[in-house]
């Protein structure tokens, strides 16, 4: 077996621990990029998606575009990881969605046996006009939490686009989070950011989601669950920029704390520069509210088991 | 089956019940009367043990056994549940695993959630996969609760107002459903101010400041509930002179 198929079984491995099929890893018919620390180990395009990958010295390059018109059937598959228990990853990838296609793309980022990794993403995407792309991104970490994740995203989405993202970290433990992403929004595009992290240990989270209304009619959701447990601090802060005619934003941020150590806090900012945006937010930091908690125990569970219930329902 | 003893609460300062006495039979519905404020909700929390409703004066027995110092999950666990007036809203969790949840501890017998959506009626194709969020509308969510109670198969069912808040065209649907629990051998505790709903049971039992009134047929419980209690200037403030007299109501 040759090193990269070591390389590819164990990364296929932990991509199907992390929820991710590995099968379509292999499949022909969907596009797909296998990123193992700096080696591009696997790579698959399919009509209309074109997949670029070049190796540096820390990481790779990618470069991910979409015909206009596309619709692609089957999500295109990206899968980054580090095996061993120390490296770096800087993955800095473009993502062009033409006008009018339509494409989602499952990533799976996993670092099994992580003592001291770094993964970096700097992402830039460009989303067509009345194109849509969902991005969605899970993340599969050991229990070690030794690992910075700094994910930053650029997103500009044109006229009548939509781009949904959602971040998910929910299984073992990071170490140190960052989350960066912003959008450009222009007239009638849509964006969602979505970030669901479930912090442990001594995790430090920090998730930042902005979102410019620079077109007539943009719409923007910048949505965070975070869950605080052991000695675990998060902060989020969701911001939304109305600077067109009817504009309507929207940030929606839940903490949860399970444990007197952990820390949350949440910033939304609202800024309304053309008076005919509207922006509105909502968030709550606390305890798993009782009445859930209670309303689970009625039914047999534990105190534990049922506050679990809660957390892993909002994490979903 | 349940004997309530005496069951004294005071909460921030304020006496909610007082030297209340109550005693249900097994596979019986149980109507509890009583106008707004007057402690019904209170009941049904005491009885299902919630946190910040533990500290009662008083014993609550059920099947002989002490349960005032069990929690939620221990009394839940030997066959007590509540389906609550205003019902949680869960993010991310499905109808069918909220109403699977209380699979695990249920009595023999139990019926899967798609069995315990038609009795509630509701189509379950529509509505399994669907979370028990803010997207279901009050009424829905009620359903889905009394759904959730019946795939327990408890042995005893606080229903608080199980009625309220429900279009007057699905009063039936929900009536039948008590009837269900009551035809699967669970003894149904049904708090309700509607002297209607309240009239299905076996017995009834007025409550008004803090402590049952009368108890007994329930048309006669609900007409001394509309005589005296629908009027009461008294909730909540219940004065020795309020006392049961052989079943007569001596207003001041």
């Amino acid at each position: 077996m040759t090193e990269y198929s070591k390389q590819f079984e164990m990364l296929s491995e932990a991509y199907e621990i992390s929820g991710g099929d590995a099968a379509a890893l292999l499949d022909k018919h969907s596009g797909s990029l296998v990123v193992h620390h700096n080696k591009i180990i696997g790579r698959n395009e399919i009509p209309g998606v074109h997949i670029e990958g070049s190796e540096t010295p820390t990481g790779a390059r990618a470069k991910i575009s979409v015909d206009p018109g596309t619709v692609v059937e089957k999500p295109v598959h990206l899968c980054f990881g580090v095996i061993p228990k120390e490296g770096i990853q800087e993955i800095i990838s473009e993502f062009d969605i033409g006008d009018r296609a339509i494409v989602t793309f499952l990533a799976h980022c996993t670092f099994p046996n992580a003592v001291k990794v770094k993964h970096t993403m700097a992402a830039k995407i460009h989303v067509g006009k009345n194109a849509q792309m969902t991005y969605s991104e899970t993340h599969y970490h050991g229990e070690f939490g030794g690992i910075e994740v700094l994910p930053v995203v650029k997103v500009v989405i044109d006229e009548g686009g939509m781009l949904k993202n959602e971040f998910k970290l929910t299984k073992g433990s990071v170490g140190e989070l960052r989350i960066d992403y912003e959008g450009d929004l222009k007239k009638d595009a849509v964006c969602e950011f979505d970030a669901k992290v479930y912090g442990k240990n001594e995790d430090r989270i920090s998730v930042k989601e902005s979102i410019y209304l620079n077109g007539v009619n943009a719409r923007g959701l910048a949505k965070s669950r975070i869950v605080s447990s052991d000695r675990c601090h998060s902060e989020v802060i969701g911001e939304v920029i109305g600077n067109a005619a009817d504009s309507r934003g929207h940030v929606d941020c839940v903490e949860i704390i399970k444990g007197k150590e952990a820390r949350a806090s949440a910033i939304p900012r609202l800024v309304v520069v053309d008076d005919r945006a509207k922006l509105t937010h909502e968030a709550a930091i606390g305890s798993v509210d009782k009445k859930q908690v209670e309303t689970l125990m009625a039914r047999g569970l534990s105190e534990n088991e049922a506050v679990d219930v809660v957390v892993r329902g909002m994490l979903k | 089956m349940l004997q309530l003893q005496n069951l004294g609460l005071i909460l921030d300062g304020n006496q909610i019940l007082k030297n209340l006495n109550l005693e249900t039979r097994p596979g019986e519905i149980h109507s509890i009367l009583g106008a707004n404020g007057t402690g019904k909700s209170t009941l049904a929390s005491v009885i299902a043990g919630l946190s910040g409703y533990r500290h009662v004066d008083g014993k609550l027995l059920f099947h002989g056994e002490d349960i005032t110092d069990l929690s939620i999950s221990e009394r839940a666990r030997r066959g007590i549940t509540l389906a609550w007036q205003e019902p949680a809203r869960f993010e991310g969790l499905s109808v069918a695993e909220y109403i699977g949840l209380g699979q695990r501890f249920a009595g023999d017998g139990c019926a899967s959630p798609r069995e315990c959506l038609m009795k509630v009626g509701l189509v379950p194709e529509n509505y399994l996969a669907r979370a028990v969020d803010s997207t279901l509308s009050g009424g829905e969510r009620k359903r889905i609760e009394l759904a959730s109670v019946l795939a327990m198969k408890p042995k005893l069912a606080i229903l608080d107002e199980p009625d309220s808040g429900i279009d007057a065209l699905s009063i039936d649907c929900v009536v039948e459903v008590i009837k269900t629990f009551s035809r699967n051998g669970t003894t149904v505790l049904l708090i309700t101010h509607h002297e209607e709903v309240a009239e299905i049971a076996d017995r009834a039992s007025s409550l008004c400041g803090g402590t049952i009134m009368k108890t007994g047929d329930p048309v006669a419980v609900a007409r001394f509930f509309r005589n005296h209690c629908q009027e009461c200037l008294h909730v909540n403030l219940p004065g020795e002179e309020e006392k049961i007299n052989d079943g007569v109501f001596e207003a001041i």
